[in-house]
């Protein structure tokens, strides 16, 4: 017979080994209770119900929840909720800042997409890959674009997207100057 | 505002765009439910056999464990028989009843659940569980001597054993040039980026599901047949479906397990599958090897065509596809023979997977023919012009639209074919061998009954409503562009809903059937709605109305047209006295599939360049051209079609599962050893829409498209494949080590 012991369960809504965190994400502080096993991924999407970060297959293979802790690309999945305190997230609800960014502009207008599941990753690796100084061409825009899979096969358009970001909205050079700032100011903060 | 005065056509960008480029559209797993439990499955390890004992006190035990649900403790479900099986599901055998009996029919089968209070003790009380099995004697292995003819099910749903028209075999004897070969398509994975998902949440004896589906409507029949309740009861939400390519056309067993346990422990639950759960826990599509000959006259004529296929299918479901229908009808040929055979496996069971069939026997007939042109020392593209089809020879019926030989000399002039030379390994760039190759494209057309719901509100927009799904290819883009030309309103003024139960009914979102299905009923929704609107105007005593009533009305500019001007939908409505006025409109099929035999057609060419030290093949471009009829979206349309083409080059080159034939399960079960193409594999996709309308099919005049981009593009990526190296490579995919040793 099937046997429901709600009492106990209940009593178990902590979860066991939790922690109490902050997470700062696009700009704004959350406190959470998080279990040591939660992946910043399930933190984002099942507790700060910020859900245009995507899970595709919890094993860092498909960068649909690729997202942005400070200044470099990371696929949430594969780095726990604990291990963030103090940085800067930046998610793709985040992005938009009155207006759309310009990626996410191009992404429309070059239907960059079908389903639209991989997009947010899409789109955050690509803002990432800008800021890096790492798109100078189609074949370097295809390589480092590699990690995030698209099944809808939308990878011409993302690329033409990415291309029109760049000639119209995003200067990479300045971008360029950003990403030397983070990457001086990480190696600050690690020396 | 730049209205266009036709909608239908007009490459409008993705009215969902801005929802999914901020991450703001819902997907299965992302609705939020107050008190919502996890759960997670625990599949079974072993091909064959009973459940002896399974041990879940340690998972029962641990933190935050709300119930482990087996086939020990799970209530009985009844699984009431349906009168007739939906058509996307299996149509013989029966399907797998979850918890109910402890025996054992494929690995991966659902065992037991897990709900818990949050996903990670789920994930970690479902490790606990333990499960002892007997094996049993079980089939793992692809063995053509166990295959049988389907079953009548499949016979009656165009899944034939064997068909011959004159007398194939004979006619191959006496061929003047002849080929007879072997082809083998590896078992395929749908691997959509968002993982199945329910969440299913009980009011009482009234069931919520947010589920991953193609077919609402569908979802909710099945669901109240296996717990015998009332489909009223039941209601299903989907408005965005993260692709699914098939996956997602009927109900899966998942989906029953997330009910059931959220019947148990009395809260909303969610089951997200995991990827490599994927794998097991939905379709794919089946493997399958075909014997393709065919014999042909000195000048290419086609005298011969045998095409005879084996396809895996599960022990307890017969799932069968139209493999051969290609076979039948894409050439004209007086004497065809075809023969179609199953192999019972204990696996999950098959199903659809984009193109379903179709992709199958047209990458073995499309091989063969090149193969045949080789040895008829004839161009490839001539030897297709030399038997094009005129009629359906199988049906006996005329096309009611076909633009194929448009198709091809479109598609020739903008690849360059002219350019090629005959010879195999006789092109070359930069130390690699360069090939070119060509195949035909083809998908029959098919439409099913819809409705819609139109609205229009006070302020003069209107609202379409249907329970049709959106999986990707841009159902609410094209469905608001239909609307809009319909009303005579800009885009911006038409909002549409999908992907609800509540909602009007919508066939099953798949078989590229949404345009002609659920579009006309959109259209004729829209005209219900004016010519009710029409009728209020007439019957109104509101003096200002007066001057609209003369004549038949004329809708243009977003309003009704009269000898002063245009009176607009909300002057009409603030007139009428209206906040809003909806009309419901229906399509079905009529009596064109009596007539004519309808489908899409296309022509692809790739090119490929082929290291001859690693034999690694790149694709660096294709190019096709498409007879889809009216186009209603060129914008989404294309990107359809190069979508097909990138999963063409999965087909060709990279994708299959490695199965594991002492386990009966594949090993290679997540997105880094299934190889799927990325974005480095893809450079230059060409796509045109040769002009064509098909009002004899649909009054939209539409066909579709999605499973036609994908037809015969790893045909012809393998004929270019053989062309640049002079080996054929008839196991797909065309893997390094298979070309170097081929
Ligand atoms: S848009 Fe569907 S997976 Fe990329």
């Amino acid at each position: 017979m099937l046997e429901v012991d709600k009492d106990r369960a209940r009593h178990a809504v902590q979860p066991q080994h939790a922690f109490l965190v902050t997470l700062k994400v696009n700009g704004e502080e959350h406190r959470l209770n998080v279990d040591a096993r939660t992946t910043l991924l399930d933190a984002l999407r099942d507790r700060l119900h910020l859900t245009g970060t995507k899970k595709g297959c919890g094993l860092g293979q498909c960068g649909a929840c690729t997202i942005i802790v400070d200044g470099r690309r990371v696929v949430s999945c594969l780095t726990l909720a604990v291990m963030n305190q103090g940085k800067e997230i930046t998610t793709i609800e985040g992005l938009a800042n009155g207006a759309l960014h310009p990626v996410q502009q191009a992404f429309i207008e070059h239907d960059a997409f079908q389903c639209g599941y991989c997009t947010p990753g899409q789109i955050m690796s690509a803002v990432g890959l800008i800021q890096e100084g790492r798109t100078r061409s189609d074949d370097e825009i295809r390589e480092n674009m590699s990690g995030n899979l698209c099944r809808c096969g939308a990878y011409t358009n993302i690329v033409d997207a990415i291309k029109d970001a760049i000639a119209h909205g995003l200067d990479p050079r300045e971008a360029m100057t950003q990403a030397v700032e983070a990457i001086a100011q990480d190696a600050g903060r690690e020396a | 505002m730049n209205v266009p005065l036709k909608a239908i056509g007009q490459p409008v960008s993705r009215v969902d765009g801005p929802d999914k480029v901020q991450g703001h559209a819902r997907y299965a797993a992302e609705f939020d439910q107050p008190d919502l439990m996890h759960a997670a499955m625990v599949l079974s390890t072993i091909p064959s056999g009973t459940i002896t004992a399974i041990e879940t006190k340690a998972a029962r035990s641990a933190p935050g464990v709300h119930a482990v649900i087996t086939h020990e403790n799970a209530p009985r479900l009844p699984y009431a028989p349906m009168a007739k099986r939906p058509q996307v599901d299996a149509q013989g055998g029966d399907q797998l009843k979850v918890f109910q009996d402890p025996t054992i029919r494929f690995n991966g089968q659902p065992v037991a659940v897990v709900v818990a209070e949050t996903l990670e003790q789920a994930v970690h009380a479902a490790d606990l569980v333990r499960v002892s099995y007997e094996h049993a004697d079980g089939h793992t292995t692809f063995d053509r001597a166990r295959g049988r003819a389907p079953s009548r099910g499949n016979e009656k749903a165009g899944r034939p054993a064997d068909t011959e028209i004159g007398d194939a075999d004979a006619a191959l004897k006496s061929a003047a040039v002849s080929i007879d070969a072997n082809y083998v398509q590896a078992r395929e994975h749908h691997n959509a980026i968002e993982p199945h998902a329910t969440i299913a949440a009980w009011d009482g004896d009234h069931l919520t599901l947010h589920d991953k589906t193609q077919w609402p409507d569908n979802d909710r029949d099945e669901i109240a047949h296996v717990f015998g309740i009332k489909k009223e009861n039941i209601h299903v939400v989907s408005p965005f479906v993260g692709g699914a390519f098939g996956s997602a056309l009927r109900t899966w067993p998942h989906v029953t397990v997330a009910a059931l346990a959220a019947r148990v422990v009395q809260r909303p639950v969610r089951l997200e599958l995991t990827r490599r759960q994927c794998y097991t826990s939905i379709g794919f599509r089946p493997h399958t090897e075909q014997r393709v000959a065919l014999g042909a006259a000195a000048d290419g004529t086609l005298t011969a065509i045998v095409q005879e296929a084996f396809g895996q299918t599960a022990t307890y479901e017969e799932y069968a596809e139209t493999t051969l229908d290609p076979a039948r009808n894409t050439y004209a040929c007086p004497n065809v023979r075809t023969r179609y055979r199953l192999i019972e496996m204990n696996t999950n069971s098959p199903c659809p997977m984009r193109s379903p069939g179709v992709a199958t026997g047209m990458l073995a007939l499309e091989t063969a023919m090149d193969e045949l042109a080789v040895a008829l020392r004839m161009d490839p593209l001539e030897l297709r012009l030399k038997n094009y089809a005129d009629r359906d020879q199988h049906k006996n019926l005329p096309w009611s639209s076909k633009e194929l030989r448009a198709c091809y000399r479109v598609a020739a002039e903008r690849f360059g074919w002219s350019e090629r030379t005959p010879e195999p390994r006789s092109m070359r760039r930069n130390g690699h061998l360069i090939g070119y190759g060509m195949a035909t494209a083809v998908y029959p057309s098919h439409r099913a009954k819809a409705s819609a719901a139109a609205t229009l509100l006070r302020d003069g927009t209107a609202l379409i409503r249907t329970a049709g799904s959106d999986m990707g290819p841009g159902t609410y883009t094209s469905m608001t562009q239909v609307a809009a030309e319909t009303l005579g309103l800009p885009v911006e003024r038409v909002r549409i809903e999908l992907g609800d139960t509540d909602m009007p009914y919508a066939p099953v979102h798949g078989g590229s059937i949404t345009m002609a299905s659920v579009g006309t009923a959109v259209q004729a929704a829209c005209q219900a709605l004016l010519d009710d609107l029409a009728g209020v105007v007439k019957a109104s005593p509101d003096p200002r109305l007066a001057a609209f009533k003369a004549g038949t009305p004329e809708w243009r500019d977003g309003g009704l047209a009269g000898p002063g001007g245009v009176i607009s939908f909300a002057e009409l409505m603030e007139g009428l006295g209206f906040d809003r006025i909806t009309a419901e409109g229906q399509s079905a099929p009529g009596n064109e599939s009596k007539t004519h035999s309808s489908a899409a057609f296309g022509a692809v060419f790739a090119e490929v360049e082929v290291d001859p030290d690693f034999g690694t093949v790149r694709v660096p471009r294709i190019v096709g051209a498409y007879d889809i009829g009216r186009v209603v979206n060129p914008k989404t349309a294309r990107s359809q079609c190069v979508g097909g083409m990138v999963q063409g080059v999965g087909m060709a080159l990279l994708e299959q599962a490695e199965w594991d034939e002492r386990f009966g399960r594949p090993m290679n079960g997540n997105l880094a050893e299934y190889v799927v193409p990325v974005c480095a594999d893809i450079r230059s996709l060409d796509v045109t829409f040769v002009p064509g309308e098909d009002t004899i099919f649909n009054p939209l005049g539409v066909k579709g498209v999605a499973e036609l981009g994908l037809s015969g593009v790893s045909a012809a990526i393998g004929n270019a494949v053989y062309h640049a190296t002079g080996r054929r490579v008839r196991e797909f995919p065309i893997l390094p080590e298979r070309l170097l040793m081929g």
